[in-house]
């Protein structure tokens, strides 16, 4: 259905009337891949309203801090410096450090847009999170406007509906439900590399080799010590590098 | 203005900074070949790094992860989509919750 939908947009897209639908049928499918996203995020989001109130964060301001970074780590890490009450120096390069990754992001999704004015690419830019990414670089096809501000409407409401909800109660889902819909981010990160990671050598090489990386991260003594945020970006560079060097790619597309 | 709203806009800015800087910058096409199978390499590569080893601690219990990371992984496989491995995960964690807790 995807595919058919896709290449009719395709034929669509030389016909400058019909803009207007391809606009529309594009944002719609974005806004369709972000449901699964949203309902991920809420549990998380409903962790951090919950850690954010119970740490002394009013409810607003705690809803406040969704609406405008929109990102987990570097959240989670900012709170937690501000209820620790740490100088403004240190939750910034802490928050900063921890979104490095995005970068990464960014300049990859740089390469896989249609050409469009600045603007866009700064409100776009904004709605970057490890999950959108991730489905907006599995696209077979150049990602247009409509599409990525369709993925980012779901999450962006999700996270803040979740904040909203963990932050005005304390316990609204039962524990059982709670830890369980802990997994879904995770199994969906699944569902996106293992089928391309069973179709490639080299994806799966790079896959094991990233996974290796940031397990010695989280286990090995001595290198065990670096945040989430670091583990991520290390393992991301090395990886991709040495999938760059051993499997170059010959096909133009991305 | 209250030092928590001013810690919240700064972590507002260097959130966004990182987002926002290479992809208004790079309007160009990359033509490198390193590069590009570089960037083609990169979702895949943090795909598997933040889930490995996150997922086996995003449960109440390592057990309970590792049921579900297995199941994830056959859904996975057998190509079930995004939400179908994700609400089945869910599913097969939360049972176990109810059935064992406590182990």
């Amino acid at each position: 259905m995807r595919n058919e939908t896709g290449e009719a947009l395709h034929n669509l897209s030389s016909l400058p009337l019909s803009k207007k639908a391809v606009d529309l049928s594009e944002f719609i499918r974005g806004v369709r891949l972000g449901v699964p996203i949203a309902l991920g995020y809420i549990p998380v989001a409903f962790t951090f309203g919950l850690m954010a109130v119970q740490g002394g964060i009013p409810i607003w301001i705690a809803i406040l801090i969704s609406l405008t970074n929109l990102t987990s780590a570097g959240q989670f890490a900012g709170v937690g410096l501000i209820i620790a009450n740490t100088s403004l120096f240190e939750i910034a390069v802490t928050t900063f450090v921890i979104n490095i990754r995005y970068m990464l992001m960014s300049l990859s999704l740089s390469q896989k847009i249609v050409p469009m004015p600045l603007i866009n690419r700064a409100i776009m830019a904004f709605g970057i999170t490890d999950e959108t990414f991730a489905v907006a670089s599995m696209e077979k096809q150049e990602i247009t406007f409509p599409y990525m501000l369709g993925l980012i409407s779901c999450p962006y409401f999700g996270w803040a509906l979740g904040t909203a909800l963990g932050a005005a109660t304390t316990s609204f889902l039962p524990a059982a439900l709670q830890s369980a819909m802990g997994i879904a981010l995770y199994a969906m990160f699944l569902a996106l590399f293992v089928p391309p990671a069973m179709k490639s050598k080299a994806v799966l090489a790079v896959v094991v080799v990233a996974v290796t990386l940031s397990s010695a991260f989280h286990w090995v003594p001595y290198v065990n010590n670096i945040t989430s945020g670091w583990s991520i970006i290390i393992a991301t560079i090395v990886a991709s590098a040495l999938g760059a060097f051993l499997f170059p790619r010959k096909e133009d597309k991305l | 203005m209250s030092k928590i709203l001013l810690a919240v806009i700064l972590m507002a800015i260097v959130t966004y900074i990182p987002r926002a800087l290479p992809i208004t910058v790079m309007t160009r096409k990359i033509e490198s070949p390193f590069i590009k199978s570089f960037l083609f390499y990169i979702p895949y590569a943090v795909l598997g790094a933040m889930t490995f080893p996150a997922i086996l601690f995003s449960t109440s219990s390592t057990l309970f992860s590792v049921v579900g990371l297995v199941a994830g992984l056959f859904m996975a496989y057998r190509e079930q989509g995004l939400f179908k491995v994700a609400m089945g995960t869910v599913l097969i964690v939360y049972i176990c919750e109810l059935l064992f807790h406590g182990i």
